[in-house]
């Protein structure tokens, strides 16, 4: 396909932030509040993406998915951990028997700068150990300087390597710059066959916002439209709290409906997010706060 | 890029529901009854007649209020006029001191006048909060500024107050519209007979006790009570100097007809039936909002509602179907629950007329798309966000303003095309255009016949605006500096 910027449509900054301040103002209690929770955690991509992890780092990551926080019985388990690709076996092999899915960043996560062969060797690599889904980054290099064919092709070859694991488009919003570009590479990113286009790496400052998410998911709403194809949001970094969470799903909902409240087409890339919607959980359930060493942290 | 296939429908009847809200009202404190504020002092009616204010929401009375009689009004027109002079001979800076204290005592009690606001006229907590209240004070701290600066605002001019000005207000917008006729009369150095609707009395009988409380000299500001008939009462009433009515263009004919040939000055903001127009090279998503924005804010009951809607046909599959996913998540509900988008309609008698109008969209043949959403039970006034397509410039329901959240769809070809309906009207208080290109704004706001004009917003407010209208939208300017010269008489040297 011809790619250019009329590709997609304008963006209005401005009106976009005053969406997100009025569904801000959204107010979640009771009944609607604890749903909200347990539906953020079934959502959450337990993530650890450090230079230093390690195969304990990682089973420690895999336990903390099995047993959120067994003094509650009922919770819904998180969506999935994600991890770099030489840890797949292993979170693979401490996962099995649950229905929590193993996602690997590839592609040279996260700056992306290298060959497409070793991006989709990379690639390869993550699938025949066993991931899932596979979180791969576009080019943003070549995307600013206007080959956004580039962008689209190299995103087909992965997806392609992919075979049937899920794909999620990392398209590191923070490197974008503005709202039009951000629209258009999720355009690229869903035409090119992502099964989810994700905001950011969690490297690079600013990480996922709601004024982001927003323009993604009526960049995602467009492209149902269009097709009848459903694809899946990530926000990924900077989630670390219940309430910021719950804006974001308050955001979903009112932008995509129904249809997208479940794991299946939304996800947070949080680490830290999982403990706090556990206290809040708990707090609505006792009426009262619990010190955080009530909750483990691995 | 606008075709679209239906087919794929969201579903906004979600599984995840939002619990109720409600912003507490354990705070507000009402009488059971309220007097008339005259000289400083609430004083019962002459002839000892009341009125019930009700909760739109319910039907149920809030309070009782009195009405006031020719003999009511006499009194506070010569309670008016003998604070004049006193009044007038204060400096500016210490009249501007008494707008900055009412200023800050509104917002010292910005809750409890949301909360009354909401419940004795159905409009959400979130913009009673956030939108009247807040305006009204920075509407008395923006003329309070003024108030010492006249000579600046006209030099060489000699300005001087006209004199005792009768303030009419209408029900949409209660405390802000009392904001808007009562600071700028003060700051120019006038006295005040108010008269807030018969529907929504209460928060200008609130703003009463902050005056009281602020120390204005007894009989500066004086408020009455009634209905069309009190109305009636002070534009006749000789000794005024100068009527300010906002309103129904009906009523606004009356009042000119009336004062034919008296010295009185008159200023009068009326109806519109604004155009909203969004060009295929709009930010769609956001001009959606704008749409929503335009048109469902406070029920629709805003004299400058962006009421038809203009699309330009390459677009207007697309932005049809957003829209109508858009109504789907407006939550119609109790006013005072923080989640609530539209609330209720003012009066029952407001929402008889709306239904008028749905009748007839329908009996002239459009077709009518209304959410689904689910209206309280009980015995409050409701209507759903409507939206009327397949409409033509003759349609009565695009040529009369309906007052509530009905919103009419017409598309266009071309600029000229969109310029032609927008201004075939006999109203013109505002507009708006939605497009991504600058030329194209200069084009269309240059050529629209409207008061105000807003260039990818709508239903934007500040003080330090003019609003008003061209046409029979109304006569005279409020907001702004030349808010100010609606009470100056210029004794030119």
């Amino acid at each position: 396909m011809n790619i250019t910027r009329s590709l997609s449509p304008v963006i209005d900054q401005v009106g976009v932030e005053e969406r997100i301040a009025r569904l801000q103002t959204r107010s979640i209690k009771t009944a609607s509040k604890v749903f909200a929770l347990k539906l953020a955690l079934s959502m959450i991509d337990l993530t650890t993406l450090s230079g230093d992890d390690t195969p304990g780092k990682v089973r420690q990551l895999c336990a903390k998915a099995r047993h959120l926080h067994n003094r509650l019985p009922g919770l819904p388990q998180v969506a999935a951990v994600c991890v770099y690709a030489p840890f797949v076996g292993i979170a693979k092999q401490q996962l099995a028997g649950s229905d929590i899915k193993v996602a690997s960043v590839a592609t040279a996560f996260p700056s992306g700068q290298s060959t497409l062969q070793v991006k989709l060797d990379e690639t390869r690599f993550a699938v025949g150990e066993g991931a899932d889904e596979v979180d791969m980054v576009i080019s943003r290099g070549e995307f600013l300087r206007g080959n956004y064919h580039y962008v689209f092709d190299e995103i087909q070859s992965i997806k392609e390597a992919c075979g049937t694991a899920h794909l999620k488009v990392i398209l590191e919003t923070g490197e974008l710059s503005t709202l039009d570009n951000i629209r258009l590479a999720s355009d690229i990113a869903m035409h090119a066959g992502a099964d989810f286009i994700k905001t950011s790496t969690g490297k690079i400052q600013p990480a996922a916002t709601l004024p982001v998410t927003l323009v993604m998911l009526e960049a995602i709403r467009d492209f149902y439209y269009a097709t009848g194809r459903k694809i899946g949001m990530k926000p990924a970094g900077g989630i670390s709290n219940a309430k910021l969470a719950l804006q974001y799903l308050v955001v979903l909902r009112e932008t995509l409906g129904e249809q997208w409240l479940t794991k299946d087409y939304f996800r947070f890339g949080a680490s830290s997010l999982a403990n706090d919607l556990l206290m809040q959980i708990v707090k609505q359930e006792t009426g009262v706060y619990q010190s955080m060493d009530y909750f483990s942290k691995d | 890029m606008s075709k679209t296939k239906d087919t794929f429908s969201l579903q906004f009847d979600t599984t995840w529901q939002y619990d109720a809200a409600p912003e507490s009202a354990s705070h507000i404190r009402l009488q059971k009854g309220y007097d008339l504020f005259i000289d400083n002092k609430f004083v019962p009616p002459a002839d000892g007649k009341y009125f019930n204010t009700v909760n739109p929401s319910t039907g149920k009375k809030i309070a009782e209020i009195a009405r006031a009689s020719q003999a009511d009004v006499d009194l506070a027109v010569q309670s008016a006029r003998k604070a004049l002079g006193p009044w007038q001979a204060l400096s500016g800076a210490s009249r501007g001191k008494y707008l900055f204290r009412i200023a800050r005592l509104i917002q010292e009690r910005e809750r409890e006048f949301s909360v009354i606001e909401s419940m004795d006229g159905g409009k959400p907590i979130r913009e009673s909060k956030t939108i009247d209240v807040p305006l009204a004070s920075a509407h008395f701290f923006y003329y309070a500024g003024w108030a010492d600066k006249l000579e600046y605002a006209f030099p060489g001019r000699n300005p001087k107050p006209v004199g005792v000005a009768a303030q009419i207000i209408p029900w949409n917008f209660p405390l802000l519209m009392a904001a808007w006729k009562i600071a700028p009369a003060l700051a120019t150095g006038n006295t005040v007979v108010l008269k807030p609707a018969e529907t929504t009395p209460l928060t200008a009988l609130k703003l009463a006790e902050i005056i009281r409380d602020a120390g204005l000299p007894a009989g500066v500001v004086n408020i009455l009570t009634g209905a069309g008939d009190t109305g009636a009462m002070m534009v006749e009433h000789p000794d005024i100097d100068k009527i300010a009515f906002t309103g129904s263009t009906e009523v606004g004919k009356l009042i000119q007809k009336r004062l034919a040939g008296t010295h009185k000055k008159l200023t009068l903001e009326l109806g519109g039936k604004g155009a909203n127009i969004i060009l295929e090279d709009a930010a769609i998503d956001q001009a959606v909002e704008g749409i929503i924005n335009g048109i469902y804010f406070n029920q629709g009951h805003v004299c400058c509602a962006g009421s038809r809607l203009l699309v330009q046909e390459s677009v207007a599959d697309l932005v049809i179907r957003k829209l109508k996913d858009r109504m789907e998540t407006l939550i119609v509900g109790d006013p005072l629950d923080k989640n609530t988008d539209i609330g209720a309609i003012n009066s029952a008698a407001q929402l008889k007329s709306i239904k008028k109008y749905l009748k007839k969209g329908l009996a002239e043949g459009t077709e009518l798309y209304q959410s689904s959403c689910e209206l309280p039970s009980g015995s409050g006034y409701w209507c759903r966000p409507s939206l009327f397509t397949n409409v033509a410039q003759s349609n009565t329901i695009v040529q009369e303003e309906i007052f509530g959240p009905v919103l009419t769809l017409q598309t266009f070809r071309t600029l000229e095309e969109a310029l032609e309906k927008a201004n075939n009207t006999f109203y013109g208080l505002s507009a708006g255009v939605w497009t991504d290109k600058g030329s194209k704004i200069f084009k269309m706001t240059s050529g629209l016949k409207a008061g105000i004009v807003w260039a990818n917003t709508y239903n934007r407010f500040d003080p330090t605006s003019p609003f008003g209208g061209y046409k029979e939208s109304g006569i005279g300017r409020e907001g702004g500096l030349h808010g100010l010269a609606s009470y100056i008489k210029f004794e030119d040297r």
